[in-house]
This record gives structure tokens, C-alpha cells and sequence, in this order.
């Protein structure tokens, strides 16, 4: 019975090929910047997760799945991530956490 | 049995890919955008094109059909800003492009209707009267 489920899942057709959208990454003293190509979908359509420092963006466009993943690093405040979809791009906004961007520090004479 | 690589310069091939693409990007060198990936279909009364063109200012496209069959889409994707920021990863073309398709059917150039949503550039074309199936009674 087992048997023949798990062969059953392993001989899936390709339906679920999944695309990879293309993408900017831009980091700065603050964070990262990243923008996601993703025309034609829609703000239900795609969900955004960030865990142990890998950004994960997933959802349907059309027929295809799309993901991908991005190895950023766990310096980044989780809880102050933004994301914005407009015209078909998602940007998502990524701060770095405080204790570790570069401060200058006042020499004193 | 002999084994042997089908391709002993992938890795190198890849690598150096890789580097032209990033000397290109920094010299400016880019290559010449293909244009918008483009879905189009018909129905009895219509040919549909949807072309893939995220951030994109719609005023600045250019759409035009000439000779009832000769669709083109021209525009230009501003350059990202990277203000204070140094680039990690760049993949989204940006730059002049152009694309130009030859339709299936004639259609009829005054009555094309051009939208942009979401990131997509949605155009219903009529079909011209000549081209439209006729159902032709028999006698």
C-alpha cells in the first residue's frame, strides 16, 4: 500500500515545474534591497518568508509555480522586513540589525 | 569502458559567462535586450497579446501595428537606482528593447486597445472583417 503511494507521488507529471524569477539584490550599511520580477501577479498570489537567513519568495503566476531563495545573513531584523508589490515587481526591504552596522566613533583628544 | 566528459569546458564555460556578464554590467556593455517575453492567442473576433514588462512607465511604450500584421513593442526600463548600495545580484534587463511580431491574422489598427496591469502590457486586437471565419451556407 505504501509502496504503491510513494511511487505514485515519485511519478507526478511535470506540472510542477517551478520557474526561477529573475531578480536585483542591493545591500547597503541599512540592509538589503531586493526586487523580484514578477509579472501578472497578484498580492494573494505569492508569499515571502525569511528564516535562518534565507529569503524565500513562492507562489503561482498563471499555470507555473515560481520560487526562490536567497542566502542573505541572520544579521537582518527580522520583524522589520517590508515587502511591496507594484506594477509587477516585489520589494522587499530587508534592514540590518542595529549592533551591526558600522558606527563611527568620536576619537577623544 | 571509457568514460569521458561531454563537455570539459562546462565549468569554465560557466565560470567565464559568469565574469563576461559581470564585465559587461560594469563596463556597460549589456547586450542587446531580446524585448518582453510575449503570449498571444486568438478567438473568433480577436488576437490577444500579454507581454511581460514589470515596472515599466506605460506612457513611455510604444505600440504600434503597421501593415494590419506587424506588431511592435518598443520602450525603455529605467536603469535600478543603487544609491549608497553595491549590487549583490543583477538579473532584471533594464535598458531600450524592442520587440517586434508578426501577427497570425490582419487586424484592424484603429481599434486596438492597449492596457497595462500588473506589470503586464494586455493589447485586444480586432480582427480585420476580411479575416474573420465566415460560415458560408451550402446551397
Amino acid at each position: 500500500m505504501t509502496q504503491t503511494a510513494l511511487r505514485t507521488k515519485n511519478c507526478r507529471p511535470a506540472v510542477d515545474e517551478t520557474e526561477a524569477p529573475r531578480a536585483d539584490v542591493l545591500e547597503s550599511d541599512h540592509g538589503f534591497t531586493v526586487l523580484v520580477d514578477l509579472p501578472g501577479v497578484l498580492q494573494g498570489d505569492v508569499d515571502v518568508q525569511f528564516e535562518n537567513g534565507e529569503l524565500t519568495v513562492v507562489g503561482q503566476r498563471k499555470t507555473a509555480k515560481f520560487a526562490r531563495t536567497f542566502r542573505l545573513n541572520d544579521q537582518i531584523a527580522a520583524d522589520k522586513i517590508e515587502a511591496e508589490l507594484k506594477d509587477g515587481v516585489l520589494h522587499l526591504t530587508l534592514p540590518k540589525i542595529e549592533a551591526i552596522k558600522p558606527r563611527k566613533i568620536a576619537v577623544r583628544g | 569502458m571509457t568514460t569521458f566528459r561531454l563537455d570539459p569546458f562546462g565549468d569554465l564555460s560557466t565560470e567565464f559567462n559568469r565574469v563576461s556578464d559581470e564585465l559587461n554590467r560594469v563596463f556597460g556593455f549589456r547586450a542587446a535586450v531580446g524585448g518582453p517575453p510575449v503570449t498571444l492567442w486568438t478567438d473568433a473576433d480577436n488576437v490577444y497579446v500579454d507581454a511581460d514588462l514589470p515596472a515599466i512607465d506605460p506612457a513611455k511604450l510604444d505600440v504600434t501595428v503597421t501593415e494590419g500584421d506587424q506588431l511592435s513593442i518598443q520602450g525603455e526600463r529605467p536603469a535600478p537606482e543603487a544609491k549608497d548600495s553595491a549590487w549583490v545580484r543583477q538579473e532584471r534587463p533594464y535598458g531600450k528593447f524592442a520587440r517586434q511580431i508578426t501577427l497570425p491574422v490582419l487586424v484592424d489598427a484603429d481599434k486596438v486597445v492597449a492596457t497595462y496591469e500588473h506589470g503586464v502590457l494586455k493589447l485586444v486586437l480586432p480582427k480585420s472583417e476580411a479575416a474573420k471565419p465566415r460560415k458560408i451556407t451550402i446551397k
